[in-house]
Order: structure tokens, then C-alpha cells, then sequence
């Protein structure tokens, strides 16, 4: 298949879809499923099957997430010439009010109630890029992608651009890595293009480990094809023949979405040998992770693709130079192929238009906790935190008051409530020692102790410490300890400074990214909640025995190996 | 090279002669009994046989002629991988930081309390394992638990404990299980179309 091939496939599958009088779009993404939307799609197909002459005006799609998950189920209904119109919180029986009232035309009022307004801040502050198609299409068909303009990028560059020229618009773009540490993408591109080697190697990361994150999987869920096609592009512009998706073993649908995608791009002829009648080829093979933390680091994940254990190794030499088998490997964050394709189609400029000066373009965040609209939100880099929580999420519920955000999971901090009106980029959550890392955000409101959260990510750390090297292995187990002294109300203000001499020595000295930044979240609290371990921290306490055998205690009883 | 090539694959038949392990050769065949593929067959072989047990590890080594204490480290070194024979039922806590801080703890506590066993524990009957996970990434849903591979969102422990109670008694079966036999019979609908 060729270009003009592939606009001939979208023309029609536009044209086919315009010529529908109504498409009903289902939310068929994990968190609207187990909340009942299975049923609802049951009961749309149900009314297709019986009525088989409607099957010209009448479509029934199960599209990927639509964002406002704590909503959900949700169904998009949009009719020719009318405004979409959004419904949450949809049962069976209000299924069939929907197709009365958009497909039968009768008058029927009975789901008004639950009409979700297109204009709200969350859909209005957003700004979708990578996102685009996400809830408007099925990820399931390729046609689906490509009437969207899928592909085109790939074609483009693959006729009208060298790869010197993919990788400089990227570098123009400024487009940062989305999996954390946002190191700029053009310049890792460029380093592995320059390598001089027979063969190269193209990864997707999709370990999303961060507790409280879910972009990546809600991406290869809901628009498998993007990532693909960044993919591909990646791979024209490094000159490698091979790339590998990682995807978290807790994420099935996900794998099996991407799968498809890859079987359909192929048959097509689209990925594979001789990508688009071009001397391009390129293979994508899917390796399922098999639940380990650390393997969202770079180098532990390519162990883990080399079927080892994930233990990262010493940098340099970094992937770049030396990655999978020993050959230049270029790793990317899922988010980050899937900001490729709209940089191809709309030109660097365009994207670097968006954000600050240093941030460019649009970031996912997966907004969660103690807020009241919970879901997948894409903002411009640079808004604020204040608009995510108060105007996107609705504020906290219950009458609570909010505490602080922590963005970045196990490796980020919590940002208190004096800074909400810090410019969310990469610059200024660094500043205040949280990171903006690969897009979790949870919401804690006043209920929430500080010294618990730190504990709580500090457990995680230590559980999720490799082994490998003695600071972040020891230094967890020690940092918990500490914590756990602290929590249960027995500490002495001399444990404070020495988790703090912990935590510097953890920072200066750990191999990996897991323990140089595993103490951050208790760095954070400890900056700006002093105040709640202070007032646990109790400093003529006498030796009881309860205190005696936690600090004694030789090895914590950790969970068995399930 | 055919005769080789059947004469190789007679001796390293696993000689109980149990018809899942063709389903992890088809697997090895599949990787071309590359090393690097150790991983994918572990995943294999656990979804076939619903734990490694010793037997399947010193298999696997020998087919990838791998040292046994490789693989063992590759199979411990990962949490999907269990060693332990799993209960009828499973009960899968997130313990996610949304879930978290909407008391997914006091899940985990009820279950030890109602049934004696803390996560990674399989009851005395083998009726229930109850484990914990670090994030399904249904944190709009939290607290999230998944039951014999259910998502089930906005848990309590009194919803959960009422769930559960169901499956022991046998009044629910699997849905998804259900749900996904009636997807393949789309999807290959769809397939003969294309």
C-alpha cells in the first residue's frame, strides 16, 4: 500500500462513516467496562441485531477512553449535522431511552439528566494532541485510524524527508521525553542515527509502574496505531529495522490491542518488510513485562527484553550507544511516539507553539484520588496546577479541603497547597523537588497523613529495590524502619536528621533512577509537612519494649514471593 | 536434518508425557528456543499450568540450555511469576496510591481478618489466594480489586466480602471468562470478512 493507496482507504472509510445517519460510540476502555458498560454495548448490539435494516443509518462503535473515567459508563452519540452530545453514568435501561430519542426520534426526555455539557473546564481546558483520537475512534480498526489521517506522517516522511530532517524537526520541536526525566527526544534521535552499526534497535517503554499512572495504558489501548506509526517513523529516522513494545504484564488488553494493530498495519503493508513500496523495513515484536518496578528504567527494561533478570546496569555507555544485544538502541516513553505523528503532520512549529519555552507541547496526566472528576486529562505544559485540580478535576469532594497533588509517583513529591499556582512543566516541579515524571497526579485531601504517604512509597521502593546496589537495597529497608518508628508514634528527632543523611547518601550514591529518587517523596513531605513528623516525634521517650524490638528488629517480614 | 531434527525433539518430550508441556514447546518452537526468549516462555508456561513448579523450571532450563539457577532467578526476580500452586479463586487488591489513599488497606484487613490470609497466602483449602498489586490503572475507579481476572471498581470491604462469598458458594461465574468467548466469536466473524 502506497500513499495514494491510503488516501483512497480514508476517503472511504470517511465517506462511509459520514453516510451514517448516527454512530453510537461506547467507552470500551477498562474503567468504563467494569462499571457497566459491557451491558450497555450489549444492549446497542442487541437493537442492531434485531433490527437488521438499520444497519445503513445506525453504528455501533466501541471506541477507546474518553477521559472523564469516573463517569463512566460512557456513550457518545453523533449525528450528521448535530452536535455530539455525551452521556455518563449510562444503564442498560437508560440505553434504550438514547436509542429512542436519537435513532427512533421519539420524544423522550428521560436521559437528560445524564447529558454531560461538551462545554465543562474538563473538556474545555484540555487541550488534545496525542490524545486526539482517543473516544472518537475504534482502536481496534485500522480503517478507523487512517480516516483520521493515520499514516499519513509515516508516508510523508518516508517520501518528502531523510532522516537527517525527521530527527532536526523533532529537535525543533522541542519535544522533551514524556517518560519522566524529559530528556530532549531530537537529540537521543540524532545520537542513534550518527551511530555507525549494522543493525539498531527501536523500544517503546510501556512499563508504566508509577502507582496512580495510567496514560501509557490508556494510549496503547485506545490508539494502538499512533504509537505505531511513532514508532515507525522513529525507525526510518535511526535507520533501524526492529523495534520492540514493552508492555506491562498488568495490562493484557492493552498487549492484545497492540497485537492486533500490528497484524492489521502489516497485512497492509504498513509495517513489515518494504513499508509502504519503500526500501524501508521495519518489524515491531510486543514483549509482555512480568511485573518489576525498576524495569521502567532504561537499561533494566532492555534486560528484561533480553529475557534476564531487570537489573539496570551503569551508564554511560547509554543505550544510545550501547542498548539491546550491544547495538544502539533508541528508548522512548509510549507518550513520546505518540506525540510523533502530529509533529510530522503539523510541522515543529506548530508544536513547539504550544507550552512554555522550555516544555513544549501537551502532557497526559492521569488526575486521580480525592477529586471529584477522576480520569485522563491532556493539558498545554505550563497550566496550572490550580486549573488541573480545582477547574479539570471539580475540587475535592465532601466538603474536605486539599492537601497536596503528588505527581510523579514513588520517584516525584507532593506539592502543598502554597504552590498551586506553580506552571506544571518540567522546570518547576524539579524546583519543588517533586518531578512531573510519567504523568500520575493523585489528589490527597486533608484526611490524608504525610509521614503514611511517605511510608506507604517508601514500602513500595524497598519492595521494588532490584538488589543490585547497597544504597538503594539498604537504604530503603532502613528509610522504612525509620518510618515505620515514626508512624506508630516512637521516634526521636535524632531519626529525622538521620533519614535525611539517608536520603542525600541514597541520592548521591544509587545506581539507578529507582534509588536516587526513591526518597524524594519523603524529602518533599519533610519540606513542606515538617510539622506532622514533628508531631509524632516524641524526644523523652523511654526504651519500652515495643520500641526495643522495632529497633532491633533484624529484617522486617516482608511478603512472600506470590 | 528432518531426521535430526524429529529424533531431537522425541528425546526432549517431557517424559510424563503431560499434553501441556506441548503447549510450552510450541512456545520454545515458536522463540526458536532462543534464550532471550526465556520470559515469554515463563509467561507460557505459568498461563498453562498456573504455577511454576520445580519440574517445569528444570524443563524449561534444559530446553533453552540455560543453568537451572538462571531461570530460577528470572522467575523469582519477577512478581507475575508465582512458585506456589495458586487457590481456586483469586482475590487481587490494588494497592495503587488512589486506591490507597481511598482505604484499600481496609480490604486487605478484612480478608485477613474473614479468611486468615494475609496477600501472597492461599487459604488452608485452597479455595482463595489473595494477593496485592502496585496499580491496575483503573485509578479512576479506586479502590479497585479484580476476582478471577473481574475488574471490579469502587470497592468496600463489605462489597468485597459479599463478592467473594458469592464465588466460594458457586452463585458467580467468571463474567469475564463469558464475555471473552463471545469477543473471539466476533473477532473471527470479523476476520472471515476481511
Amino acid at each position: 500500500m502506497n500513499r495514494s493507496d491510503l488516501q483512497t482507504l480514508g476517503e472511504r472509510e470517511l465517506a462511509k462513516q459520514q453516510s451514517t445517519g448516527c454512530r453510537l460510540l461506547c467507552c470500551g476502555s477498562t474503567p468504563c467496562l467494569s462499571s457497566g458498560g459491557t451491558a450497555v454495548q450489549e444492549v446497542f448490539k442487541g437493537i442492531l441485531k434485531e433490527n437488521k435494516d438499520l444497519k445503513a443509518e445506525l453504528a455501533v462503535v466501541s471506541t477507546g477512553c474518553m477521559g472523564p473515567c469516573s463517569r463512566g459508563p460512557l456513550v457518545r452519540v453523533q449525528r450528521q449535522g448535530e452536535p455530539d452530545v455525551i452521556y455518563e453514568k449510562v444503564t442498560p435501561e437508560l440505553a434504550q431511552e438514547i436509542f429512542k430519542k436519537h435513532v427512533s426520534g421519539e420524544d423522550t426526555n428521560q436521559a437528560e439528566a445524564n447529558i454531560l455539557p461538551g462545554d465543562i473546564p474538563f473538556f474545555s481546558k484540555q487541550k488534545k494532541v496525542v490524545l486526539a483520537n482517543s473516544g472518537l475512534i475504534d482502536p481496534e480498526r485500522l480503517e478507523d485510524y487512517v480516516a483520521q489521517g493515520g499514516y499519513m506522517a509515516l508516508a510523508n516522511a518516508l517520501r518528502e524527508m531523510t532522516p537527517e530532517e525527521v530527527c532536526s524537526e523533532i529537535i525543533d520541536s522541542g519535544l522533551r521525553g514524556r517518560g519522566g526525566a524529559g530528556y530532549p527526544s531530537g537529540l537521543k534521535w540524532n545520537l542513534v542515527r550518527r551511530a555507525k552499526t549494522d543493525k539498531k534497535y527501536v523500544v517503546a517503554n510501556g512499563d508504566e509502574g508509577d502507582p496512580g499512572a495510567y496514560m501509557d495504558r490508556t494510549l496503547m489501548e485506545s490508539d494502538p496505531h499512533r504509537v505505531l506509526e511513532g514508532m515507525a517513523i522513529a525507525g526510518y529516522a535511526v535507520g533501524a529495522e526492529q523495534g520492540f513494545i514493552y508492555v506491562r504484564g498488568e495490562y493484557p488488553i492493552a498487549a492484545k490491542r497492540l497485537e492486533k494493530a500490528i497484524r492489521m498495519a502489516e497485512r497492509r503493508g504498513l509495517l513489515g518488510s518494504r513499508v509502504m513500496d519503500t526500501a524501508f523495513n521495519f518489524r515491531i515484536d510486543i514483549r509482555i513485562g512480568a511485573g518489576a518496578f525498576v524495569c521502567g528504567e532504561e537499561t533494566a527494561l532492555m534486560a528484561s527484553i533480553m529475557g534476564r533478570r531487570g537489573q539496570p546496569i551503569p551508564r554511560p555507555p547509554y543505550p544510545a550507544q550501547s542498548g539491546l544485544w550491544g547495538y544502539p538502541t533508541l528508548i522512548n516513553n509510549v507518550e513520546t511516539f505518540g506525540s510523533i505523528a502530529p509533529i510530522i503532520n503539523n510541522g515543529a512549529e506548530w508544536f513547539a507553539g504550544i507550552g512554555t519555552a522550555k516544555s513544549r507541547g501537551t502532557k497526559i496526566f492521569a488526575l486521580a484520588g480525592q477529586v471529584e472528576n477522576t480520569g485522563l486529562i491532556e493539558v498545554p505544559m505550563g497550566i496550572s496546577l490550580r486549573e488541573i485540580v480545582f477547574d479539570i478535576g471539580g475540587g475535592v469532594p465532601n466538603g474536605h479541603t486539599f492537601k497536596a497533588a503528588q505527581t510523579g509517583g514513588p520517584s516525584g513529591g507532593c506539592i502543598p497547597a502554597d504552590y498551586l499556582d506553580t506552571p506544571v512543566d518540567y522546570d518547576s516541579l524539579r524546583e519543588l523537588g517533586s518531578i512531573m515524571g510519567s504523568g500520575g497526579l493523585v489528589v490527597m485531601d486533608d484526611t490524608t497523613s504525610m509521614p503514611d504517604v511517605a511510608k506507604y512509597f517508601m514500602e513500595f521502593c524497598m519492595d521494588e529495590s532490584c538488589g543490585k546496589c547497597v544504597p538503594c537495597r539498604v537504604g530503603t529497608v532502613q528509610l522504612y524502619r525509620i518510618l515505620e518508628r515514626v508512624t506508630a508514634g516512637i521516634a526521636t528527632r535524632n531519626d529525622l536528621t538521620i533519614m535525611e543523611e539517608l536520603c542525600t547518601m541514597m541520592q548521591e550514591t544509587s545506581l539507578c533512577g529507582l534509588g536516587q529518587s526513591a526518597p524524594n517523596p519523603l524529602l518533599s513531605t519533610l519540606r513542606y509537612f515538617r510539622h506532622e513528623y514533628e508531631a509524632l516525634i516524641k524526644d523523652d521517650l523511654p526504651l519500652t519494649s515495643d520500641r526495643f524490638a522495632l529497633a532491633t528488629s533484624s529484617v522486617l517480614p516482608r511478603q512472600e514471593v506470590s | 536434518m528432518v531426521k535430526n531434527k524429529s529424533r531431537r525433539a522425541a528425546e526432549i518430550e517431557h517424559p510424563s508425557g503431560d499434553p501441556r508441556f506441548n503447549l510450552v514447546d510450541r512456545t520454545l518452537k515458536r522463540f526458536q528456543y532462543q534464550q532471550d526468549a526465556l520470559i515469554e516462555v515463563l509467561h507460557t508456561a505459568q498461563e498453562v499450568f498456573g504455577f511454576l513448579e520445580d519440574d517445569l523450571l528444570i524443563y524449561v532450563a534444559r530446553q533453552l540450555k540455560l543453568p537451572l539457577s538462571w531461570v530460577y532467578g528470572v522467575a523469582t526476580f519477577y512478581h507475575f511469576f508465582s512458585l506456589k500452586p495458586q487457590g481456586e479463586h483469586t482475590c487481587t487488591v490494588c494497592m495503587g496510591t488512589a486506591c490507597y489513599v481511598k482505604q484499600a488497606a481496609e480490604i486487605v484487613a478484612m480478608l485477613q481478618a474473614e479468611f486468615g490470609v494475609a496477600p501472597g497466602q492461599t487459604t488452608a483449602d485452597d479455595k482463595l489466594s489473595v494477593a496485592t498489586a502496585r496499580c491496575l490503572g483503573s485509578c479512576g475507579l479506586a479502590p479497585v480489586i479484580v476476582i478471577d481476572s473481574d475488574v471490579l471498581g469502587r470497592q468496600t470491604a463489605d462489597s468485597t466480602l459479599a463478592e467473594i462469598k458469592a464465588r466460594l458458594s458457586g452463585q458467580i461465574r467468571a463474567r469475564q471468562l463469558e464475555a471473552a468467548s463471545a469477543n473471539d466469536e466476533v473477532e473471527e466473524m470479523e476476520a472471515e470478512t476481511l
